[in-house]
């Protein structure tokens, strides 16, 4: 198989989408648990701007990466607050701590 | 494409390995700044300055400071070795995913057929053609402030049984003395 500058790009991105996978899969502190789903959420952009240039949509490949840029923004400030949160209540930031349930 | 964002691409994901088994939260957090600058750079070399640098200063600015911030604010735990998931697991999914990359990789697709083509400017596409999504924006960012102001209030603790009674006291004290007052003035008026 022929595999052009495109394919190699695909599979480079797909591998980061993996690490930020097993990241989110192994740690159990929410910051990191947050980083690896930034990681993976950035391979996502990467895929949407080589569809884009692929096809010839540039912009309309960025005009949904700007949207995708600005929920994944919002979704990392709000679980940071929630890890500062977590860490008042049980002196902790792991998520095995928060598996028990009060009341 | 050009070659060039290839060995931009292995330091991204190079950068991304060392943030996941980076041992302390901060150089995590540093390395995932490094990852978005190398995003911006691909961004820019594909064709879109634009969110190129609207992933550089959001990406590699404004997330990691927040990162910082929170790191600060939490401090650093040891990270434990144990993995949440079954390493079984974690394994069969990632090699679920590489057989999907297998599969995804087909023959060369003909490239920049389309690109001759009148493109809309960027502009024009985010504000007339998908104009719904800004307006998702708006409200997402709205909800997100709202909800990182409700999350980052501090919990005032319940007065307890004396500084209670003591305000409640104040309080009659203050209103008898208006009412005195408020006599006081109305037997002047007469």
């Amino acid at each position: 198989m022929n595999l052009t500058t495109v394919h190699y790009f695909h599979i480079g991105v797909f591998l980061i989408l993996c690490v930020g996978l097993y990241g989110l899969l192994i740690s159990r502190n929410i910051l990191k648990m947050i980083i690896s789903l930034q990681i993976m959420v950035k391979a996502a952009l990467l895929e949407f701007a080589l569809a884009g240039h692929v096809t010839g949509h540039v912009n309309l490949a960025q005009s949904i990466i700007l949207t995708i840029i600005v929920a994944d923004t919002i979704v990392a400030v709000v679980g940071m607050a929630f890890a500062v949160q977590i860490r008042r209540k049980i002196n902790s930031t792991s998520v095995d701590r928060l598996a028990n349930l009060k009341g | 494409m050009e070659a060039i964002t290839l060995p931009i691409l292995l330091l991204a994901l190079f950068l991304a390995i060392m943030a996941i088994q980076s041992q302390k939260l901060l150089t995590s957090a540093l390395f995932l700044a490094g990852v978005s600058i190398g995003v911006s750079i691909i961004f820019y070399i594909l064709g879109c300055p634009q969110v190129g640098v609207i992933e550089l200063n959001v990406g590699a600015g404004l997330v990691t400071v927040l990162f910082v911030f929170s790191i600060n604010f939490i401090g650093e735990e040891s990270p434990s070795n144990r993995s949440i998931v079954p390493t079984g697991i974690v394994l069969l999914v990632l090699s679920a995913l590489a057989i999907l990359l297998i599969l995804s990789t087909k023959p060369p697709v003909s490239i920049s057929q389309h690109a001759q083509e009148a493109q809309p400017t960027f502009a024009s596409i985010l504000w007339e053609s998908r104009n719904l999504d800004v307006l998702l924006q708006i409200f997402i960012f709205f909800a997100g402030v709202m909800g990182l102001l409700g999350l980052l209030a501090e919990a005032k603790p319940p007065l307890d049984g004396a500084a209670a009674a003591e305000i409640s006291e104040k309080r009659k004290r203050d209103l008898e003395a208006l009412e005195a007052h408020g006599m006081a003035t109305s037997e002047e008026e007469t």
